[in-house]
């Protein structure tokens, strides 16, 4: 994908991966996978607009105004397009399997345990949905789900039995 | 898919007023739990489901304002009472414990079927919206089978009313799947890929075994659903609807 891109994609891409997630400053939107496809086009009045589309983690996920914007300004500051339209996308679901490897770490240290890497999300398996996690401050994994809806919609809380602090996990969906 | 025909279009419109007023509904009934759950977790989780609930009803909300070229809020926030579409089921107030439970159990049960169904809908960006929805409702589906079963194996009193709400909810549940006025149009175009009887037919297939699993006593027959379960609301649907419409009313037009 990075090899064929057009240098203005390049930027556009560029650009995206500083917008950061508002409630976890350390990691980038594009690094947690709520990108999706960008497209540029002629408008028919004149000029250029550049379409992004955002993929939410949970479709309720009241985050993605404040992201909706950040990128729009981000974008419009970076000048390659006359217009910039940000279109939340439900065509390409967002699955945990979206955070790139740079991003799971990122999660890492600021004490999230990132979504289990192997996710056999089977609709009917319900089991599937809640593996063990490991604890992000001292990885053990002798770790125990006290709840599967946290403190946000996309994070599940558990306790390590080893360093004895409770933790949040990116939910696999 | 090519363009809707205007009965075509008013039906798929029916259909996506029904599905987010169920959880629209719902998920403002649900809310009230916060803080006032029976332990410190589910005030959580209650929470949390609540606002997925509500957040799907948005989603399909915006589905309906892209084919009428209303905006979602005023779907949302703008009707009166009498013009919401949510199932009876949804009529009631939260109650105990026992009877949250009972019904959500009802509704997370439908609403799979219904959406396992709907992902394959020809209409894309409800398939699409199916489809990712039901990654989150398998959460809640775990979730209330596990507090169906602490409520059984809870001691005479959590059993007894639990088994209590879902004989008084079991009547009201078939309506979720009440006929559409047009239901004929959505088959024809494979909006809806199959009749919503065929669902209903096959979400009883899947709780009553579920029931007998449980220990539970055996269901009545079930009713068909009654012909004015998506229309007919009530007393304490028109408190609920005062509440949720509070802010919206009190400053039309409003943005914070």
């Amino acid at each position: 994908m990075v090899a064929t891109r057009h240098p203005r994609e390049t930027s556009v891409w560029r650009a995206l991966a500083e917008v950061t997630d508002p409630e976890i400053p350390t990691i980038g939107l594009v690094d947690l996978g709520v990108i999706g496809e960008i497209a540029f086009e002629l408008r028919p009045g004149g000029g250029e607009r550049l379409t992004v589309d955002l993929l939410p983690t949970f479709v309720g996920c009241p985050a993605i105004e404040v992201m909706r914007q950040r990128i729009g300004e981000r974008l419009i500051e970076l000048g390659v397009a006359d217009e910039v339209v940000v279109n939340v996308s439900f065509a390409v679901p967002w699955t945990s399997e979206r955070i790139t490897p740079a991003g799971r770490e990122a999660l890492r240290r600021s004490g999230f345990a990132p979504p289990p890497e192997a996710r056999t999300f089977a609709g009917d398996e319900l089991l599937a949905v809640l593996p063990a996690a490991t604890c992000p401050y001292c990885g053990s994994r002798r770790t125990t789900l006290e709840n599967p809806f946290g403190p946000t919609l996309c994070r599940a809380i558990y306790h390590c039995a080893d360093c004895r602090q409770p933790f949040e996990q990116f939910k696999s969906v | 898919m090519s363009e809707l025909d205007a009965a075509t279009g008013d039906a798929l419109g029916e259909l996506l007023l029904a599905m987010a007023d169920d959880e629209f509904v719902l998920g403002f009934w649900d809310s009230e739990w916060t803080g006032i759950a029976p332990i410190l977790e589910e005030d959580v989780a209650m929470s949390s489901v609540s606002q997925d609930e509500i957040g799907h009803a948005k989603a399909l909300y915006e589905l309906l304002a892209d084919l009428t070229g209303q905006d979602s809020d005023s779907i949302a926030f703008g009707r009166s009472p009498d013009g919401y579409r949510h199932a009876a089921l949804m009529n009631h107030p939260r109650t105990d414990w026992a009877f949250t439970i009972a019904r959500r159990f009802l509704y997370e049960t439908a609403d799979a079927v219904r959406l396992e169904s709907l992902a394959g809908s020809s209409y894309e960006p409800l398939a699409n919206l199916a489809r990712k929805m039901r990654r989150e409702e398998t959460y809640h589906l775990l979730h209330f089978d596990l507090w169906l079963r602490r409520l059984i194996e809870g001691g005479p009193d959590s059993r007894n009313r639990l088994i209590a709400a879902l004989q008084r909810l079991w009547a009201d549940a078939q309506g979720v799947f009440a006929p559409l006025a047009g239901e004929a149009q959505l088959l024809a175009a494979r909006i809806l890929p199959e009749s919503i009887e065929a669902l209903r037919q096959r979400w009883l297939a899947r709780i009553t075994p579920r029931f007998v699993e449980l220990g539970l006593p055996a269901m009545p027959a079930p009713p068909l659903p009654a012909p004015d379960a998506r229309t007919l609301h009530g007393a304490d649907f028109g408190w609920l609807h005062s509440e949720f419409t509070m802010v919206a009313a009190s400053e039309a037009g409003a943005t914070w």
